[in-house]
């Protein structure tokens, strides 16, 4: 059986397999606008968090919020089922495709055959849509790859049961109730409201201050842990930035977009003027990504660099509290 | 960034055939998308953060022929486990797995257990007692 089901590729796992799930449904809605529906811009450092034996920064909420808050705003009842057993998680699968829905899955990426080598680590909350299934082949739409693809039985079931931190136990969620019409406005104010308070959160990890607390921890790294560690703390910064699919620019890009697209939705030409400052921010962080790769490329032990470096996030730090605080009265 | 500027840096992606969607405006300031090969930048820190998984097998490689610790932490570090990650598919405490990290230990394990975590790491047992095979 298949299902007839539109793939669009996305920057992001989470957002493409909400917005192209959305879509089936006969609501149209891009990446973007699933994004910022969902307050997906953040940022979060996690010093006691071990990820790879560096401190976790991440540029989005915990996996699953984005998806919740949009359901959430937007008034759509989501069911999700986790299994303990392999085979009635298949079966469930099974069924519900058989009635003609596609289903959601969260996997682990690191039994993912079609993923490069490179690319798999035990990172447990990658989502995908399964929208049919022929012979003993599960037709798969990951929303990270270009086109569809298949997933043998036994392969899929390695990836839903995947151990480890966030394990996903066959975790799978579809759509079961839609308003008449989605309170778009509405959802779109409350959702850039909730991002600018989480940016502007009075805690020393979250938004532009854990910004901060990491600049001013850049400086004193080197000297504390060392420069070799430095340089591999500075090397996953810059993977949570760009490469974890943040479209660019630690997802300022993909926000950028959203608050264009927001801007005619709810009738504020104001944000269209917000989102070309942001994606002025994002070529900022590009820089800071750049500046960056280039301690860890020289080994350079030149600690003026560092702080180079912890400068320019300082910066970006004070020109993100300045944008959000003057978005928060602009939405208003 | 200009949807002309976005990079597209032959890498890990492009070995992979594999092509990442980037956003960026056009020139009349609307917003689109383009696919990107890659970016140096990242692609650097991404190899870096490999070379690091690579040292710290070799490392494990060498203390395990020495005789200080057994096969159990190289195959972990060479499958890009961790201990959390590695309990859950041997289904086993933390602490567990930990004490099998002893030669003195690992020793005395089971031909299941030993079993078991040859299929965890997609080897057989001979290979799990002997690394150098």
């Amino acid at each position: 059986m298949k299902i007839e089901f539109n793939h669009r590729q996305s920057a992001h796992c989470e957002n493409g397999v909400i917005a192209n799930l959305l879509t089936h449904h006969g609501f149209s809605m891009s990446e973007p606008m699933a994004f910022g529906l969902g307050s997906g811009l953040f940022y979060v450092y996690l010093p006691f968090l071990k990820v790879n034996f560096a401190p976790g920064f991440s540029y989005r909420p915990m996996p699953g919020f984005i998806f919740k808050r949009l359901c959430k705003r937007l008034n759509i009842t989501i069911k999700r089922e986790k299994f303990k057993n392999p085979l009635k998680a298949q079966k469930a699968l099974d069924s519900k495709l058989q009635s003609g829905i596609p289903v959601g899955l969260q996997v682990g990426v690191f039994n993912l055959v079609y993923f490069p080598d490179e690319y798999r680590f035990h990172f447990n909350a990658h989502n995908l849509v399964v929208y049919g299934k022929e012979k003993d082949n599960y037709l798969i739409s990951d929303p990270v790859m270009e086109s569809v693809t298949k997933l043998s039985t036994k392969e899929l079931e390695i990836v839903r049961f995947a151990k480890g931190a966030v394990a996903p136990k066959g975790h799978m969620y579809y759509p079961i109730k839609f308003p008449k019409k989605l309170p778009l406005e509405k959802a779109i104010k409350k959702a850039i409201k909730a991002t600018c308070r989480d940016m502007l959160a009075p805690v020393p990890i979250v938004g532009v201050k854990g910004m901060r607390t990491v600049a001013k921890a850049i400086k004193k790294w080197p000297k504390k842990i060392g420069v070799k560690k430095t340089n591999h703390y500075l090397g996953q910064i810059v993977r949570m930035q760009e490469e974890i699919g943040t479209g660019g620019g630690g997802f300022r890009y993909i926000y950028a977009a959203f608050l264009q697209e927001a801007a005619a939705i709810i009738d504020k030409p104001i944000l269209k003027e917000f989102s070309k400052e942001l994606t002025k921010i994002g070529d900022q962080w590009r820089d800071f990504a750049i500046d960056a790769s280039r301690l860890y490329k020289n080994r350079s032990s030149e600690f003026d660099g560092y702080t180079k470096v912890s400068n320019k996030l300082l910066t970006l730090a004070d020109n993100e509290e300045d944008f959000f605080k003057r978005l928060k009265k602009a939405i208003k | 960034m200009k949807i002309e500027n976005i990079p597209q840096d032959i890498g890990g992606l492009a070995n992979a055939n594999m092509k990442e969607l980037c956003y960026g405006v056009d020139k009349d300031g609307n917003y689109t998308t383009k696919l990107s090969n890659g970016w140096n930048v990242k692609t650097l820190a991404l190899n870096k953060s490999l070379e690091l998984i690579d040292e710290r097998v070799a490392d494990l490689k060498q203390q395990c022929l020495a005789g200080k610790i057994s096969p159990i932490p190289y195959y972990m570090e060479l499958n890009r486990m961790d201990l959390m990650v590695l309990s859950g598919y041997m289904n086993k405490w933390q602490w567990v797995i930990k004490r099998h990290f002893k030669p003195s230990v690992f020793k005395k394990l089971s031909n299941a257990t030993l079993l078991k975590y040859a299929e965890t790491f997609k080897i057989d047992v001979n290979q799990l007692k002997d690394i150098a095979l």
